[in-house]
């Protein structure tokens, strides 16, 4: 009368325990000879096995135990170092070093290369915000996997404090710290959802900062958190709210390349749902499209059931506690993507070399009958452009000469009243003639617009009796949005 | 710091403790406050605690002797009934890198390994690796851990084990073996960074597991695969499944192994993933697994994560230049998406410049040139640079547009940057060396640059194609020699050679004029402070110019400078980058990494694939509390079933599931894998959600089981008691059989409800599960099981149940009362009862010899039912009454 899982356990595991002895020996050897040929330290991979093992001596090499993430180092923009975290041994500052020699060749923070090899270390970084996050690890690792734990781990901190910059970090070094300590363990991802990390550590706010240095209390929760421990760990659990409320914007970017005649090169459209969902318990949402078949290709929050998606094409899920992205979404390419707004340009230099002119109109395409807000026009001038004196007819204009970037500022597009910026650029001395084109770049907004036509239908909620507040925002906005000259 | 410490005050404790964490995370050293921070390791506020904690990992280390005061307190936290206080004590030990507690954190290891908190199981995951680089001597001991965690059914646990697995002991893959199907199962629920680590290692276990789905097709038709590609962006899963099912049928004899299907099927939803990691981790697996066909899918994902951070893109976009040059149509579609900002970075623009001129071919090569076209106006001259040589590389590849191509490259020479002049000479070198006698004129032109380039790369390039084709610029060769013979000592090295080169090449063919200047060369170059140039001299001068004791080469003299070369072979750096497992270090850095796992090729003949096949009974832990819900799950069975599944999961997914033992047992592991995590969450979840879930997980279960026809499964005797689902859908398929009662009630994986919580219980924890057997004692009752765990320290005595407050009718029959259950150990035994029928809860009163706890056992509906067999026609008899 006893259930099977009772008595079976003793049998399988003495079992194993009989075979595994019998093996062990062997593959140990295979281990030691395997880390004998891929030693990170000495052996190019082309030269062949006998060179290897005549080129090191086994007896000093290190044991090769693959781990994520060793070391993490902030670096601010002019290089300094300003906060380190070990997951393992400690790894001594100097490693940075072939990080600043990668810096100092590249021209711009961007082009420092995200993955550098040393001779024993790994260096993969990330440059965002003004600031490096630099991981050392050692041994093999999907470099993807690195960077991408890096960017969660800017985006928990702004999460956290509202931005990340080095004065924020500065600031909060003991709540930082405390989170790099529950987000890596061993170098290994541990706890990376906002709702859990909050539950333990609990982000500073003006209120709590003044308790906190009157009553000298800090900000770890007192109470043990649950949510690491169900299978939803998105969620926190015992969430209660006064006003039920669940927002979603849809929000649509534009990504273009607009040749100098003005025809569309490549256009695409961008979405993401961002939702704040403040809503009391489990609440299970559904959310359901008008036309879901404009969507072409989706990546979903691990909330959101993949089944019911592909079966019915809405979104079930448990949403995670406040802010999170929904989705984000691709809008097929081959439905033509209106271009909202067109740039009429002419900007030319004199062949004698001593200047140029320069004409910029921008004018409404295709606004579906909505205004365009926000329209801003960058230009990246050819490096001989000294400076630039042109007059507006609307918005201001500023012109800088160190990183030769012109922008102009519009507002909010007045189909009446073309806005137009012209006037004349000096070059300077002696420089030829640029041959260089520059590049115009876009930025704008349409509120109350999603432009691919996207529309939510409706958004219903199960598991919970109360009567949320639910909204839906649409706004376009020009993503990488760019006009050749 | 240390007066603060010492203090009574937690308050000032805390702020000390803070300080000294921002001096830690500063970098500066502070250990000498060791002693001090040490003794507040068991400071009662959580604060202070944790932050020592963080303390203590830093130095540890270095103070091993201090350390071990604090070991104590970890231990005593090991046996703490808070499972959170268990998973942080057993953190932190691990973490304290001190030999001499080894014994203890293997100890620690092993308990936490068969603690019933999945959560503090995790953690003993978690510490394996840490342990094993502390001490590797443990490895035989760890991978018996390994072992019994592989074999853990729940989501949390999967990806922690897996990356202890793969730093401890990846070369045993036959540890997989039997935990295949669940890893496979479990994988969409498990979180995200364990997703990416069992999808690596599973890449590589396939690989020596199953047989290259691509062999026959390698043979046959290359060309029809290409309208494969590209077309199935838009398709939805069905459609893809049966086109490539009919491909497959074409070619048999290849089948695919029922398992290697799984994990194609298993991954594919997580390309949808918003972790780049993920994605790229399903891409590389579609790409070194799946059968050609179907390794387009991947192609959208990618391009999708080009819109991500600029890191994300280079690596992204360093997997997609390799696979261009294998799979170049998967990508052509997505061409558009490759164009170039300028707001680009560098490095990101010649990324993208590389994966375009992959995908050039004949039809598109007017698009893209027309783009390159763009690029060169850019005001990035690495770019420029990179561009030219990318025409380059089309032009070599595609025949037509040579000459257009290189007419455009001339133009450039008159470009006003120098670089974009010099990238543009070397350039044309390579070409012009294909078809040398057509271009006389150019190479004219480019005799004229040596007077304004200065780009040394850029000057040599010419002056070796002077030299090379002097016969078709007869009068302006010896030209140039003269004025480069007047400039040669200020010019660099490669050029020097270059002209060395020329005067020899002249002096050959055209003696009677250069003769005196090809003299003059030498000795300026015998003198000549680098000693390349004076050997070169030296060798040239012997080689051509007769002296009397001439060796035997200087007859050959012409044939060896003037042979004709073959021209360079442009190719893609990203060329043969795919012997390294895509979305590597190693293969980002193209050299072989530490730790990397080489990626096996297949296997000639397919290993045995029987050794998956999992008998249930010995994967089933004795802490599976909550290893499955069958008997809940049985009446939902009949729903689906009955209604839609049989029309919905035939014709998609049946054609390539083997119908066999061994997916049946799969679908049964599957069953109680994926049961033991929904039963986890089911507490916290509403009822309408776990219905949705449940049929969710039903269409995949009976996907697998569903065989192409509904024939009667012949289950091996052993197997049956694999798992209720095969059994019932054996009774439900309509068959003739009738099956003993006996039969069905499946032995297998029960849900387990909690009838005593250890806490509550103070140690004791008591557990119920319907065993589904009758209850032969009295017929009418309902058989349940309960399971005592003493998992305090004293032994609990007399245990026994009293009946407290029964509904009406309710009868119970009680089990014998257990008199000793020492500490530690956990007896079962079995009790009736008769719930009339009704869903009341039964309220009993659970005694020990010291105290006395009221609990209650709720049957679900399903509990109460007994199956019976009837026919069609008895079945509407029984209705109409």
């Amino acid at each position: 009368m006893y259930c099977s899982c009772c008595f079976s356990l003793p049998n399988s595991s003495g079992f194993s325990v009989a075979t595994m002895n019998g093996q062990l020996k062997k593959c140990h050897i295979a281990i030691t000879s395997f880390i004998d040929s891929c030693s990170p330290f000495l052996i190019p991979s082309s030269l062949s096995p006998s060179l290897c093992d005549s080129s090191h001596n086994l007896d000093s090499l290190p044991i090769v135990a693959v781990e994520m993430i060793h070391s993490l180092f902030l670096i601010n923009h002019s290089g300094d170092i300003f906060l380190e975290k070990h997951w393992k041994s400690v790894i001594g500052r100097s490693v940075c070093d072939y990080f600043f020699e990668a810096k100092e060749k590249a021209a711009e923070p961007e082009d420092v290369p995200p993955v550098l090899q040393t001779p024993h270390h790994y260096l993969i970084s990330i440059y965002r915000d003004r600031l490096f996050f630099l991981s050392v690890i050692q041994t093999e690792a999907p470099p993807l996997f690195v960077i991408e734990f890096l960017h969660r781990v800017v985006e928990t901190f702004q999460d956290y404090f509202g931005e990340c910059s080095e004065t924020v970090i500065k600031d909060n070094v003991v709540t930082v710290y405390e989170l790099l300590e529950e987000m890596l363990d061993n170098g290994f991802p541990l706890a990376t959802e906002s709702n859990i990390l909050k539950e333990m550590i609990r982000p500073p706010t003006i209120l709590r900062t003044m308790v906190n240095t009157l009553t000298g209390t800090s900000n770890f929760e007192e109470r043990l958190p649950s949510g690491q421990l169900s299978t939803i760990p998105w969620r926190r659990s015992g969430v209660k709210y006064t006003n039920n409320e669940a927002y979603f914007d849809v929000i649509e970017e534009i990504d273009a390349i607009v040749d100098k005649s003005g025809t569309t090169v490549c256009a695409e459209i961008q979405g993401v749902i961002e939702a704040c969902v403040k809503l009391t318990g489990m609440p299970d949402l559904t959310l359901s499209f008008m036309n879901p078949r404009l969507l072409d290709d989706v990546s979903f929050h691990p909330c959101v059931r993949f089944k019911r998606w592909e079966a019915e094409r809405v979104l079930s899920f448990i949403p995670p506690d406040g802010n999170f992205t929904l989705m984000s979404y691709h809008v097929n390419a081959q439905n033509l993507v209106a271009i909202p707004v067109y740039v009429k340009q002419n900007i030319s230099f004199f062949e004698s070399g001593s200047g140029g002119r320069l004409d910029l109109t921008a004018g409404p395409k295709q606004t579906m009958g909505k205004t365009v807000e926000g329209l801003v026009i960058t230009v990246h001038m050819p490096k001989a452009v000294l400076s630039a004196s042109l007059t507006a007819t609307q918005g201001s204009y500023t012109y800088d000469p160190a990183t030769k970037v012109l922008v102009w500022d519009i507002g909010r597009l007045n189909p009446q009243k073309l806005p137009n910026l012209r006037g004349s650029l000096s070059l300077q001395a002696g420089a030829p003639k640029p041959e260089d084109n520059p590049s115009i770049n876009i930025a704008l907004k349409i509120q109350q617009l999603a432009i691919s036509g996207l529309k939510v239908n409706r958004l219903d909620m199960y598991g919970e009796k109360y009567k949320p507040f639910k909204g839906v925002k649409y706004v376009t906005k020009a993503g990488k949005f760019q006009v050749r000259t | 710091f240390i007066e603060m410490l010492d203090s009574n005050k937690d308050s000032l404790k805390l702020e000390a403790m803070k300080r000294i964490v921002a001096m830690i995370a500063r970098g500066k050293n502070t250990s000498d406050l060791f002693p001090a921070v040490v003794k507040n390791v068991a400071c009662k506020n959580i604060e202070v605690k944790k932050l020592v904690y963080v303390y203590l990992v830093r130095y540890a280390e270095e103070q091993q002797d201090l350390a071990l005061l604090s070991i104590s307190t970890f231990q005593r936290g090991l046996k703490d009934p808070n499972q959170l206080i268990r998973a942080s004590a057993l953190r932190v030990l691990s973490s304290i890198r001190v030999t001499i507690i080894v014994p203890i954190m293997m100890l620690a290891i092993k308990e936490a390994a068969s603690d019933m908190s999945p959560y503090v199981r995790k953690t003993a995951a978690h510490a394996i690796p840490k342990l094993y680089s502390l001490d590797p001597e443990q490895k035989d001991q760890l991978i018996e851990v390994i072992e019994k965690l592989l074999a853990d059914k729940t989501t949390l646990v999967a990806g922690s084990v897996v990356m202890a697995f793969e730093e401890v002991c990846p070369e045993r893959i036959d540890l997989i073996h039997k935990n295949y199907r669940k890893l496979c199962n479990l994988l969409v629920d498990v979180e995200e960074w364990g997703q990416v680590v069992i999808i690596n290692m599973l890449t590589r276990y396939a690989r020596t597991q199953f047989l290259n789905p691509n062999l026959n097709e390698c043979l046959l038709e290359e060309g029809g695969e290409s309208t494969f590609y590209g077309s199935d962006a838009d398709q939805d899963e069905d459609e893809d499944e049966d086109k490539k099912d009919e491909a497959l049928s074409k070619r048999k004899p290849y089948v695919m192994d029922p398992d290697h299907r799984l994990l194609l099927r298993n991954t594919k939803p997580l390309l949808q993933s918003r972790n780049a990691a993920v994605v790229m981790a399903v891409a590389q697996l579609y790409f070194h697994l799946a059968p050609k066909a179907e390794v387009g899918v991947i192609a959208k994902a990618l391009v999708r994560l080009l819109r991500s951070h600029s890191e994300v893109q280079y690596v992204v976009l360093q997997n997609v230049a390799t696979m261009t040059i294998k799979r170049r149509g998967m990508f052509e579609p997505y061409l558009k998406s490759f164009y170039i900002r300028s707001t680009d970075p560098t490095q990101i623009k010649v990324l993208k410049l590389e994966v375009l001129t992959n995908l050039a071919s004949e039809t598109n090569i007017s698009t893209i040139l027309r783009e390159f076209q763009t690029y060169i106006k850019s005001m990035d001259k690495d770019f420029v640079a990179a561009t030219i040589q990318a025409i380059g590389r089309c032009a070599t590849h595609i025949g037509e547009v040579r000459d257009t191509c290189l007419n455009g490259l001339v133009q450039l020479l008159s470009n006003r940057d120098e670089l974009v002049v010099a990238e543009s000479v070397v350039v044309i070198k390579k070409l012009l060396q294909m078809q040398p006698e057509k271009h006389s004129d150019i190479i004219k032109h480019m005799a004229k640059l040596t007077d304004n380039i200065q780009v040394p790369m850029a000057r040599a390039s010419i002056l070796w194609l002077i030299g090379e084709y002097c016969e078709h610029v007869p009068k302006i060769a010896p030209d140039v020699l003269r004025k480069m013979a007047k400039t040669f000592t200020n010019e660099e090295d490669i050029v020097k050679l270059q002209i060395i080169n020329l005067a020899a090449k002249l002096y050959l063919t055209n003696s009677k004029q250069t003769k005196l200047l090809t003299q003059y060369v030498l000795n300026l170059a015998k003198y000549d402070q680098n000693y390349d140039i004076r050997d070169r001299a030296r060798f040239i001068r012997q080689l051509i110019v007769p002296t009397d004791k001439c060796g035997a080469l200087s007859k050959y003299a012409k044939k060896l400078i003037l042979a004709l070369k073959p021209a360079p072979i442009l190719e893609s750096p990203f060329k043969d980058r795919d012997h390294f497992q895509l979305g590597s270090l190693s293969h980002l850095l193209n050299t072989k990494a530490g730790g990397y796992q080489e990626l096996p090729d297949w296997p000639q003949d397919a290993p045995d694939p029987s050794v998956r096949n999992v008998e249930v009974k010995e994967s089933v832990p004795e802490w599976t509390k909550c290893s499955s819900r069958e008997k809940r799950k049985e009446k939902k069975v009949e729903k689906p079933f009955y209604s839609d599944s049989e029309g919905e999961s035939g014709p998609t997914e049946s054609a390539d599931s083997e119908s066999d033992s061994a997916s049946s047992s799969a679908s049964g592991s599957e069953q109680s894998g994926s049961g033991s995590e929904e039963s986890e969450e089911s507490e916290e979840r509403s009822d309408s959600d776990e219905e949705e879930e449940e049929e969710e997980e039903e269409y995949m279960s009976l996907d697998v089981l569903m065989g192409p026809t509904p024939s009667p499964q012949v289950t091996p005797v052993g197997n049956f008691l694999s798992s209720s689902l095969v059994t019932d859908l054996e009774g439900l398929s309509l068959t003739d059989t009738v099956l003993s009662p006996a039969t069905i009630s499946p032995s297998g994986s029960l849900k387990s409800y909690e009838l005593l919580h250890r806490i509550t219980g103070e140690g004791l924890w008591v557990e119920y599960c319907f065993s589904r057997q009758p209850f032969l004692p009295d017929p009418h009752m309902v058989a349940v099981q309960i399971q005592f765990t003493n998992s305090a320290a004293t032994e609990a005595k007399s245990l026994r149940l009293e009946e407290a407050k029964l509904q009406s009718g309710m009868r119970v029959k009680e089990f014998p009362e257990i008199e000793v259950l020492p500490a530690g150990e956990s007896a079962t035994v079995v009790m009736g009862v008769d719930f009339c029928d009704s869903t009341q809860a039964a309220n009993l009163q659970l005694c020990t010899h010291s105290r006395k706890f009221f609990v209650s056992i709720q049957p679900p509906v399903g509990e109460l039912m007994t199956p019976s067999f009837m026919t069609e026609n008895e079945f509407k008899k029984e209705q109409g009454k």
